[in-house]
This record gives C-alpha cells, sequence and structure tokens, in this order.
C-alpha cells in the first residue's frame, strides 16, 4: 500500500517535471497582442522632406511596412507593396514605408532601384519599430479606417495576400 | 582671515557633494536601466536578454528604458511598456501563474523527486530486506 503511494507521488513530480521542463524549453513564439487594438501614433520625416503623422490620416485604410536595404525579402516583395500603391491608393490606401536598422545612402539606393513611389522615411532611433514590436525585417501591419490594427504580417508580402487583407478593409464603410 | 578659510572649504565641500551628487545619480540611472533590461529578453537575439545583447534593437530598447526612467516612470510600467507591445514571451522570467507556473515548479519537482528517490535507494542499500521477509 505504501509503495503504491510513493509510486503514485513519483509519477505526478515526473509528470509535473516533465510538464515544466517542457514548458521552460519552449518559449512561445513572438506574439502581435497589438492585433486588434488602435495603431500607435507616429510622426515619420519621409526621406523627400514631408512630413507624416499617423493619427491625421483616419479614414483610410493603412499599410504599414518596416525594411531595410540589406534584407532579401524586402527586395522580394518590393515590386508588390508598389503595386498594391499603385493599385489601391485611388481606393483610399495609404502605403508607409519605415525602414529600420540601415544607412540613408542605402535606402535610398534601393527606394531609386525599385522605383518606391510611396511615402518612406527612416526610424533611426528605433522609436516607431518599438511602438509596433517589430522584431525583424520585413513585418507589414494593415490597419482599418478605424485606426485599429487589423493584423500583422511577418516576411514578405505577397500580391495575394494583399488583395485578400486590402480588399475587405477597403470595402468597409468609412466612419 | 578665519572667516575666508572657513567659506573655502565649504565651498569645496559643496562642490565636492554636487559632484559626488551627479556621479551617484548618473550611476543610479545606469543601474536602473541594466535592471529593467535584465528582466527582458531580446527579440531579435538567442537566449540573450537586453541587457547582454549589442544588437541594435537591444541598443534602441536601453535608450527608451532610460528615456522612461528619466521621465519618471516607474519599472513595472516599463516593463507593462514592452509586454504590451512584444508579449510576455519578452520577459526573461515568466510571470508566475497559470501554465507558466509549471517552469517554476518543474525543476524543483524534479530535484525532489531525485532526492526522494536517491534517500529511497540509500535505505536499500543500508537496510536490504531479509531473505525471509518476501515470503
Amino acid at each position: 500500500m505504501r509503495s503504491q503511494k510513493t509510486a503514485v507521488f513519483f509519477a505526478v513530480l515526473s509528470v509535473l517535471a516533465v510538464l515544466g521542463l517542457a514548458a521552460a524549453r519552449e518559449r512561445p513564439p513572438w506574439s502581435a497582442p497589438l492585433v486588434g487594438h488602435p495603431a500607435p501614433d507616429f510622426t515619420l520625416t519621409l526621406f523627400d522632406g514631408g512630413r507624416l503623422r499617423l493619427s491625421e490620416l483616419r479614414g483610410k485604410v493603412l499599410v504599414v511596412n518596416f525594411w531595410a536595404s540589406w534584407c532579401t525579402a524586402c527586395r522580394q516583395e518590393s515590386p508588390v507593396l508598389e503595386w498594391t500603391w499603385q493599385t489601391y491608393r485611388a481606393s483610399g490606401l495609404v502605403l508607409i514605408g519605415v525602414n529600420i536598422w540601415d544607412s540613408r545612402p542605402d535606402a535610398l539606393q534601393m527606394m531609386e532601384e525599385f522605383g518606391k513611389t510611396y511615402a518612406n522615411g527612416p526610424d533611426p532611433q528605433g522609436r516607431i519599430l518599438q511602438e509596433y514590436g517589430v522584431t525583424g525585417v520585413p513585418e507589414t501591419f494593415f490597419i482599418d479606417r478605424r485606426g485599429r490594427i487589423e493584423r500583422k504580417h511577418l516576411g514578405p508580402v505577397t500580391r495575394e495576400l494583399i488583395v485578400r487583407l486590402v480588399e475587405p478593409l477597403l470595402a468597409a464603410a468609412e466612419p | 582671515m578665519r572667516l575666508v578659510f572657513l567659506k573655502s572649504a565649504a565651498s569645496l565641500v559643496a562642490a565636492a557633494a554636487l559632484f559626488a551628487g551627479v556621479g551617484v545619480s548618473a550611476q543610479t540611472l545606469d543601474d536602473r536601466v541594466r535592471d529593467i533590461a535584465r528582466q527582458l529578453m531580446c527579440p531579435v537575439c538567442e537566449g540573450q536578454t537586453v541587457a547582454e545583447s549589442s544588437s541594435e534593437l537591444a541598443e534602441q530598447m536601453r535608450a527608451v528604458i532610460r528615456e522612461q526612467l528619466e521621465d519618471g516612470q516607474r519599472p513595472e510600467q516599463i516593463v507593462d511598456y514592452f509586454v504590451a507591445r512584444y508579449g510576455e514571451s519578452i520577459l526573461a522570467a515568466p510571470p508566475k501563474r497559470g501554465l507558466n507556473l509549471l517552469v517554476w515548479i518543474g525543476p524543483f519537482a524534479v530535484l525532489l523527486g531525485g532526492v526522494g528517490l536517491a534517500v529511497r535507494t540509500l535505505r536499500r542499500w543500508t537496510h536490504p530486506p531479509s531473505p525471509g521477509a518476501a515470503a
């Protein structure tokens, strides 16, 4: 009877130990707690000298893309982003590029190489990227007309993804 | 003459106190930044805290921590700021609640189990069951 109790005790301990060690080893992936919440406001000084304030664009569908010139996936998605801007700008979409962890000359060279015409500016102190909980490049945030973050996408965007995410947001009534 | 000496001495003491005070407060701010940075994992590193990492993001995060401390934010508020943006996975030590409790209990359970097993084994070695006991 006593040995049965001991066996049960050790069995429970073993289960707890295995679960505990597994939980410690498997750290959860970086989550996106901002999704579903209001997009943090920021002011971006653009490469062309202009200024853009996110809160002044309320009522538009916003796509905020964090990128760097040294990032291969950012180069891969560049034509898609320019296509997005050209295709949906008339429908009320604003695309904003935030250049991070980069040098100004390299960023400008890449913009010229890919013919980026949408709003783009650097975040040299990393304030905007921290407001958005960015962990790498590229990362893209889709913001609805009410200024709420609808989706965070890690990695390069594709035309299919843009169509699937952007069109319902554009179809939604203005607030 | 004596008054002049006293005034000079007082000025020297005041200057030294001011200098020391500036040094101490700067050191204290650095320590406070480091304390908070130790509580946060670097999001772009493998197993390093914001205090340990030399990545650009960790450097930028330390700058934000410093700014927020200078603005009078409390350490818990600063940690909450990062948790609100990066999630609880940014915490170097998981919060002691829910399933996270297993992380805290697990190692102690292993230790307790090991000690229990060792005691049991030692007892068997020192007091082996008599041959007639099994019958």
